[in-house]
């Protein structure tokens, strides 16, 4: 045993160490440290001064104490001491020590930074490199600031050890890591990347770590980097496996180098270059070609490296997405490796496979594994292994296996590990709403999954079958009735009351005339099970029983008796007491017209993102959902099911809607109303002075296509997309902001505000709901804002975004597009009133006229339809014959506004 | 990028840590409890890879000992794994038929193997011998100074 003989060991350590591991408890462990440790402090407090032996021995004994897991508050001065001394051990152990211990706050920074500097200044290879060390290992931004510029310079001098240049190369990495801003890029970069040439694989390996980093953050700079690293894999592929020498791993020439440059290479598209293409082609067929070959040595240590180097060779061709040949080479070698013996790549093959089922040109050839995948679901005894099975078959999902997949998940459910029950829950439900071709087989589906895993269906799960079966009419029968009949079994999951209460409350009558369901049946069923659940259940019962009143006057008497009693009337929870009270009230004194529109049928909910999705991203993080292609679906019927809705239930409600539509048909006049509602807009609101940003220019580019829409994109760079959904009604808005990170990094500290000038302040109320401050890369994030219009206005509120990308801080400023006509409402009126409240406007300021040549021919109904579309006005020709259009509109807070539209014959608009 | 390197016992006794991102004690102790718990719970011929948070947990017992190291994710999990090897078999090398005794006594020069090994989180040299080489330079070093040293100055 080396370390021993030398000789160096130090005795009264080992002396401590033993006496430790004998301590037979925590309590006598304590102990013995607290006398050390007062030793140790009486040593390094004595007058005597210490020689460096004993100094290195106290602070080696502190560190072990460190470790165990107690605190230290002393003899950091020591360690630093120890810096300074000639003797290497003496160094190595004070470095050490403040490796461990040193945190980047410490007072003591400069007195290290002065070993540091005198060590990094020595020329002596072993000591520069544990100075090189110490930088790495605390990476303190007082570190960067003081050796930032310095270590580039050692990197890429011509006379610096090759062990020397491979710890600078880390030791700037690392530094790049945590204080990027202080790592000059420079001359040296370009050198930095011929380091790929360089003779000595070590140099090699470590400044491709380096250069993979940095050409993550600027690529460009690095781009030269591409050539260098396909020539040097080209290399190593090809060598003969004894060539590297000590660089070959158990029969595989440079594995990790060959690892690093296959990772740096996807930092970049495929080259462009057709020669170097096709040499870096040939060295990934090389690659795919090796793994059919008998393997060398049977150890696991030379298929493990074979097979890394072959996984990271894949990981580029699925970066590419280019070469189909590739790739179904790739995924046909994943299938291999599916029923490989060893449980390691089965599972890699499972993981890797996830990411080519997104490729348009693998995406077949992965579904042909399917029953292998479902059998790894049903045999893998490691639950590792079968989560990923779960990912593959949702990943590998379309419409034509849809329903074998579904019933795959559901079957395994029964008996998943409690883990991962949540996720698969969520998966089901997505992929059935997904891919529901008829509704009926959705609504089965959901309820199998919560008679299968009803605690782990979370609320967004059942919230979402019911926004379903409200927007879908020809559902609603069928799951009235299949609800129902879920309900019939003796003990049901309380989320299937929670469904069947809300579903039979609003459709109970579409099975009502069935005996076997009436309404008493259907009432005393959902009874049956009130006093069992919870109370956010049994609210939402009582809720259903009001409705039965409506749907239902033959049942109220009963319904009536048990409002009344007292376990509701003088129930404990206040919530319970309340809603039994005023249902109670509400069904004696309200007539049947009045309870018939109070407790109307729910109307449809509007289209949002669906919020089963959105926790499935939560739950998984970015980037670990594979991409379902259109994240926001449509609760009306999402893309892969509108072919079959559109005729039916979403034929547009106006025959000139894509008219309006200023954005698809400039052509047709697009630009008409847009002119005459300019002056709306034209009032630029200056940013107002307070906390807001500076003055970031104010972003109006897609503002003028919201005069007529309500929903759509108003900003959009290269980091961020803002979209917008609106909502008007009387006086008050609703705009929910809709911020999409097209990276695939994190926004930090990201917020958004609304500025209004100081007069739009008193005439426009914005309340904005507070967001999350990151953005996940890929992910959207969404705001609400809620807007009262108190009276007229002309100004535009400003919504602010600001937040952190890549260490830089962005400021968006887009003017939101809040108009005064997204307020009006029409109102119909014979002429005579008209008149007479046209008489009554007298004051010069209350009529504007604007006179415009008509760019395209004019269409009584065509701009009947813009001008109802984009103010929201009532038109009725008054006079007939195309001589005149009168019009007049009211915004809600009383303000009368008139204006004429006449349209003569010369084909002027008169506004 | 490695994130952390922990060497612990069957018993879940840390024997060595290595954190090559800055983090408060408080969390280290908390990330060491879920890796042993993790980890000491998995059945045998499991696979030696788990998802953790955001990281890919990839770990190998040797003997009594279980080494377990962090990667980013998207990094490589079997090169991970032979990253774990190659540093036992440093360890074997310098202590010769390396057991967990070795690696309690002799901590110190455990953690210096490692960083000759791996620097900032990332690998700094492959090769076995230029490892071995470097370590027993500064052994040899320590030697001739202390020789040196012992002489008197004047």
């Amino acid at each position: 045993m080396p370390a021993v003989s030398k000789g160096d060991g130090m005795r009264g350590l080992a002396v401590f160490i033993s006496d430790i591991r004998n301590c037979k408890s925590k309590e006598a462990e304590v102990k013995r440290i607290n006398k050390e440790l007062a030793n140790i402090r009486s040593k390094f407090k004595g007058d005597k001064a210490l020689d460096g032996y004993s100094k290195k021995k106290y602070v080696c004994k502190l560190l072990f104490i460190f470790l165990l897991g107690h605190d230290i508050d002393f003899g950091h001065m020591e360690a630093v001491n120890l810096l300074s001394s000639n003797k290497y051990t003496e160094k190595q152990i004070g470095y050490l020590f403040i490796s461990v211990l040193v945190n980047s706050n410490s007072d003591l920074i400069s007195l290290i930074n002065n070993g540091i500097k005198n060590d990094l200044a020595s020329r002596n290879p072993t000591f520069m490199n544990l100075a090189l060390h110490c930088i790495a290992n605390v990476g303190s931004r007082e570190m960067a600031e003081a050796f930032a510029s310095q270590i580039p310079s050692i990197l890429v001098a011509g006379d610096t050890m090759d062990s020397v240049k491979q710890s600078a190369a880390l030791c700037l990495l690392r530094l790049n890591r945590t204080s990027p801003d202080l790592v000059p890029m420079g001359e040296w970069t370009a050198r930095v990347v011929h380091l790929l040439n360089d003779q000595h694989l070590g140099v090699v390996t470590a400044a491709t770590s380096l250069i993979t980093t940095l050409a993550q953050k600027s690529p460009e700079d690095f781009r030269t980097s591409i050539s260098l690293a396909v020539a040097r894999l080209s290399r190593i592929v090809t060598s003969a496996s004894i060539d590297l020498q000590d660089y070959t791993y158990y029969f595989v020439a440079a594995p990790w180098l060959s690892v690093k440059l296959l990772r740096l290479l996807q930092c970049y598209p495929p080259p462009e270059d057709a020669a170097l293409r096709s040499r870096l082609t040939e060295c990934l067929e090389t690659i795919l070609n090796k793994a059919q070959e008998p393997p060398k040595s049977k150890k696991v240590q030379h298929s493990n490296a074979k097979n890394a180097v072959l996984f990271e060779a894949i990981a580029l061709i699925i970066h590419h997405d280019s070469e189909p040949t590739l790739l179904v080479r790739a995924c046909n070698q994943l299938g291999q490796f599916l029923q490989h013996r060893e449980t390691n790549l089965r599972y890699l093959a499972l993981e890797s496979m996830c990411t080519l089922a997104s490729s348009e040109f693998s995406h077949e050839a992965v579904k042909t594994h399917i029953d292998t995948v479902i059998n790894a679901l049903k045999t893998e005894r490691d639950v590792s292994v079968r989560q990923r099975a779960v990912d593959l078959l949702y990943a590998m999902c379309d419409r034509s296996n849809s329903k074998q997949i579904v019933a795959e998940m559901l079957s395994y459910l029964e008996n998943a590990d409690y883990s991962i029950r949540e996720e698969i829950v969520l998966k089901v439900a997505i992929l059935a709403e997904k891919y529901a071709v008829d509704y009926t087989w959705y609504v089965d589906t959901i309820l199998n999954l919560i008679r299968i895993a009803g605690d782990h269906v979370s609320e967004e799960v059942w919230y979402r079958v019911i926004q379903i079966v409200i927007n879908q009419d020809d559902v609603q029968g069928y799951a009235a009735k299949t609800v129902f009949e879920a309900l019939q079994a003796p003990a049901c999951h309380e989320n299937l009351l929670k469904v069947g209460g809300y579903i039979l409350g609003e459709f109970g009558n579409l099975i009502a005339g069935d005996p076997r369901s009436s309404p008493l049946v259907q009432f005393n069923l959902l009874h049956s099970k009130f006093h069992l659940c919870s109370v956010p259940t049994r609210a939402l019962l009582l809720s259903a029983y009001i409705k039965f009143i409506n749907l239902f006057p033959e049942v109220k008497p009963t319904i009536q008796d048990v409002l009344r009693s007292d376990s509701q009337l003088r129930n404990a929870d206040v919530e319970l007491q309340q809603r039994a009270i005023e249902y109670l009230r509400l069904s004696c004194i309200a007539s049947t017209d009045i309870l018939a529109t109070v407790l109307e049928e729910m109307p449809p909910f509007p289209e949002r993102e669906s919020s089963i999705l959105a926790k499935l991203k939560k739950k998984k993080g970015p980037g670990k959902v594979p991409d379902m292609d259109e994240a926001r679906w449509n609760v009306n019927g999402n893309t892969e099911h509108s072919e079959n809705t559109e005729p039916t239930n979403k034929a547009p409600s106006h025959p000139f809607t894509d008219l309006l539509n200023m954005n698809s048909s400039p052509a047709a006049g697009a630009s008409l109303l847009v002119d005459v509602l300019s002056d709306l807009s034209s009032p630029a609101p200056t940013p107002t002075t307070g906390p807001g940003p500076g003055p970031t220019d104010v972003c109006e580019e897609h503002f003028s296509r919201f005069v007529c829409k309500n929903n759509g994109v108003i900003f959009e760079n290269q980091l961020l997309q803002i979209g917008l959904k609106s909502e008007y009604r009387q006086n008050l808005g609703r705009i929910y902001v809709f911020y999409g990170n097209k990276t695939s990094s994190q926004f930090l500290s990201f917020s958004s505000s609304v500025t209004s000038s100081d007069t739009l302040k008193t005439q426009l109320n914005v309340h904005t709901m507070p967001v999350d401050p990151t953005v996940e890369g890929g992910a959207q994030l969404q705001q609400i804002l809620n807007i009262e219009c108190l009276s007229d206005f002309s100004d535009t509120p400003v919504l602010n975004v600001q937040f952190r990308y890549g260490g830089t801080l962005q400021n968006i400023a887009v003017k939101l597009p809040v108009m005064l006509n997204k307020f009006f409402q029409p109102t119909e009126m014979t002429s005579e009133d008209f008149f007479q409240r046209w008489k009554q406007l007298g004051v010069p300021q209350q009529e504007v006229q604007t006179i415009f040549k008509a760019q395209h021919p004019m269409d009584t109904d065509v701009t009947n339809a813009k001008v109802q579309k984009t103010a929201s006005l009532y038109l009725k020709p008054l006079c007939g014959g195309g001589v005149g259009l009168i019009l007049k509109c009211c915004n809600v807070s009383g303000f009368t506004t008139r204006e004429t539209l006449n349209r003569s014959f010369n084909g002027s608009l008169n506004l | 990028m490695i994130r952390f390197l922990l060497l612990f016992s069957r018993q879940g006794k840390l024997r060595l840590q290595k954190w090559f991102t800055p983090i408060t004690e408080r969390e280290k102790k908390k990330i060491t409890r879920d890796m042993t718990t993790m980890v000491l719970s998995r059945q045998p011929r499991s696979c030696n890879f788990l998802h953790w948070k955001d990281l890919k947990i990839i770990y190998k017992r040797y003997a009594s000992l279980y080494f377990c190291l962090a990667i980013e994710n998207g990094e490589n999990e079997l090169i991970a794994l032979e990253v774990i090897h190659r540093y036992v078999e440093l360890l074997d090398k310098y202590f010769g038929n390396v057991c967990e005794l070795d690696i309690i006594f002799n901590f110190e020069k455990a953690y210096f193997i490692l960083d000759e090994f791996l620097m900032g989180g990332e690998i700094q040299e492959t090769s076995k011998q230029m490892v071995n080489r470097s370590i027993e330079a500064s052994d040899m070093l320590q030697e001739t100074m202390e020789e040196y040293m012992s002489k008197p100055a004047f």
